[in-house]
């Protein structure tokens, strides 16, 4: 279980978080939502320890996260950024035995067991058949899905994903968030993902945080949050929202103004 | 050659290493060249491949596999096909260095010979230092600063030497042919003086190939799959500034190597840089034994700068890689 308690994050002499408060449990999926300059990036590149925080504690399953190596990191916490300019030279499976690195000696040898996790974690994602071809040679889709991978190959307990459906079509959009709930739920992952799309977040989360202007300001089931009352105030537009006639989650539409 | 690329660069390697010991003012043809290194040959031979032959040979071969080995590293580091080894001031810094050693007119002693390559030395790692310090903003330094200070300095430095080859006039020839690449001379001493560094330098970088890999993807990437990015990337640097210096502090400053070689290798073998830096070693040594060969023959007895060739030759080569770039799954 990821702890973070009291977040501060500055770049230079700006604030971006204030006082962060978060919980993510193993086995939910947390989409973090919010407007965009909310600070939901900035929130996972500090958690992910890519950039130092001023004040406060991230603890993973009680461990003090801020002060291990890079290498304890990433055996705790995986990243699947958004798939922007990969190198387009490796074949996918090197890039998918990449996420092997916290566990390989310092000559960076991948043993047969190390490429066994790389190809079945291919396999889950449904790549394995990609696994020769080259990163610039496959569609964006597929590149995500190889992040995906890569990060499942890290075989950490906790996933953190940055906007993981952002360039994908409806199939393949429902496809890694399906994977990913079902990875989460069943190999007990605590997953924090950012989304910019509400109606993702109320079909795949657990539960929901709403960040603005770097202060978290509600988190609860998809019901508590995605509701007019909460989220008017911070996204500043008229919403409609009905319920899913099947699922018992809500679907929200922004208002559709016709301009005379 | 993408099926066996160790084993092709190894006999390319040893063709030039032969075509290095047979080639010069006299030919040496093979079979007196099997017989000297038995021990047995003939005395002029044995005395033109031991003295003059062989230790340039080696010198040369060193200079190469260090430029591309070096040159490898920093187009990993800066992520950027165009970096070269020079990039952030090594070869002005020893440029510099060497002009300033011979505007001040050493005696001929042991020093005197030694002046010029020491000083040549100090300031090409003093200048890239300084261009460290300057790109450097609080715990990171970021490519692009250590970019843009590199080409700052070297331009600075650079017009120094400008300055005071013009001031020094009956030296200018000489700083000129050191500029240029040559003069790789001087027995087996040399190569004392480098090896050590050398081999210090070439270790690091051959066990950094994962590492190198993993910056392929950015920074931020590399530290979340566990790289200690600012740690490895001074290390890388150091390494690769420390190879250079060293090699152009003997050879002077030859150019296209460092840029070229990576290319090469990386189309025949790939991406990998595990794979790629000891390639890069072979492919650099091959590159410039030919090149220095055909600076010895072309205009014989005259010697053309070895720097000189490297461009002739490494210009057009390099318009045909860029064109070839343009395909993916290259770079």
């Amino acid at each position: 279980m990821l702890k973070i308690q009291n977040l501060s994050l500055f770049y230079s002499q700006r604030q971006i978080l204030h006082d962060i408060d978060l919980e993510v449990r193993s086995g939910e999926v947390l989409a973090l939502i919010g407007p965009n300059g909310a600070g939901k990036s900035s929130l996972i590149r500090a958690v992910s320890g890519i950039v130092p925080v001023r004040a406060g504690r991230i603890t993973f399953n009680g461990h003090d996260f801020l002060r291990q190596s890079a290498t304890q990191r990433a055996r705790s916490i995986a990243v699947v950024p958004q798939a922007t300019s990969l190198p387009a030279a490796f074949t996918v499976l090197e890039t998918v035995l990449l996420g092997r690195t916290p566990y390989l000696n310092f000559l960076g040898q991948a043993s047969s067991a190390d490429e066994q996790i790389a190809r079945s974690s291919l396999e889950r994602v449904d790549a394995l058949h990609l696994s020769d071809r080259y990163v610039g040679e496959i569609s964006g889709g597929e590149q995500q899905r190889i992040l995906l991978a890569r990060a499942l190959a890290q075989q950490t307990p906790m996933l953190l994903l940055d906007e993981p459906t952002t360039h994908l079509d409806i199939q393949h959009q429902s496809a890694l968030l399906n994977l990913i709930t079902a990875q989460a739920h069943e190999c007990n992952l605590a997953v924090l993902m950012v989304v910019h799309d509400l109606n993702l977040a109320a079909l795949y989360a657990d539960r929901v945080a709403l960040l603005e202007h770097g202060r978290m300001r509600a988190v609860g089931t998809p019901a508590d949050i995605l509701n007019e009352k909460t989220l008017k105030p911070i996204y500043g537009v008229d919403l409609n929202i009905v319920q899913h006639p099947d699922y018992l989650i809500p679907l929200i539409f922004p208002e559709r103004r016709v301009v005379a | 050659m993408r099926r066996a690329p160790y084993l092709s660069s190894f006999i390319i390697l040893l063709l030039a290493l032969l075509l290095s010991i047979a080639i010069g003012s006299v030919f040496i043809p093979l079979d007196e060249m099997w017989n000297v290194l038995r021990g047995a040959g003939d005395e002029t031979f044995a005395s033109i491949i031991w003295k003059i032959r062989l230790p340039r040979t080696v010198l040369v071969a060193l200079t190469g596999a260090a430029l591309g080995i070096s040159g490898t590293s920093y187009q990993g580091l800066f992520r950027n096909p165009l970096a070269d080894p020079y990039l952030i001031g090594v070869a002005s810094g020893a440029g510099l260095g060497a002009v300033i050693a011979m505007s001040i007119q050493w005696p001929y002693s042991f020093w005197g010979l030694m002046a010029v390559p020491l000083t040549a030395f100090i300031t090409a790692l003093l200048t890239v230092s300084v261009v460290y310090a300057i790109a450097r903003i609080g715990h990171t330094v970021p490519t692009t600063n250590l970019i843009l200070a590199g080409v700052a300095i070297s331009s600075f430095a650079a017009s120094l030497t400008s300055f005071l080859m013009l001031r020094s006039t009956n030296e200018v020839r000489r700083a000129l042919g050191w500029l240029l690449g040559g003069s790789i001379q001087g027995g087996w001493t040399p190569i004392l003086a480098i090896l050590p560094f050398l081999i210090i330098g070439v270790t690091v970088l051959l066990f950094n190939g994962h590492a190198l890999n993993l910056l392929q993807f950015g920074d931020d990437q590399a530290q979340q799959l566990g790289l200690n990015v600012t740690r490895r990337r001074a290390l890388i640097l150091t390494a690769a500034s420390l190879i250079t210096a060293t090699a152009v502090s003997f050879s002077g400053i030859i150019g296209f190597i460092g840029l070229i070689v990576p290319h090469l290798m990386r189309l025949w073998s790939g991406a990998d840089y595990r794979r790629l830096l000891p390639l890069s070693l072979l492919g650099g040594a091959s590159a410039l034994l030919i090149s220095d060969v055909i600076a010895r023959v072309a205009l014989a007895p005259q010697e053309i700068p070895v720097g000189i060739v490297t461009a002739l030759a490494g210009a057009p080569f390099f318009l045909w890689v860029l064109r070839r770039s343009k395909n993916q799954g290259y770079w």
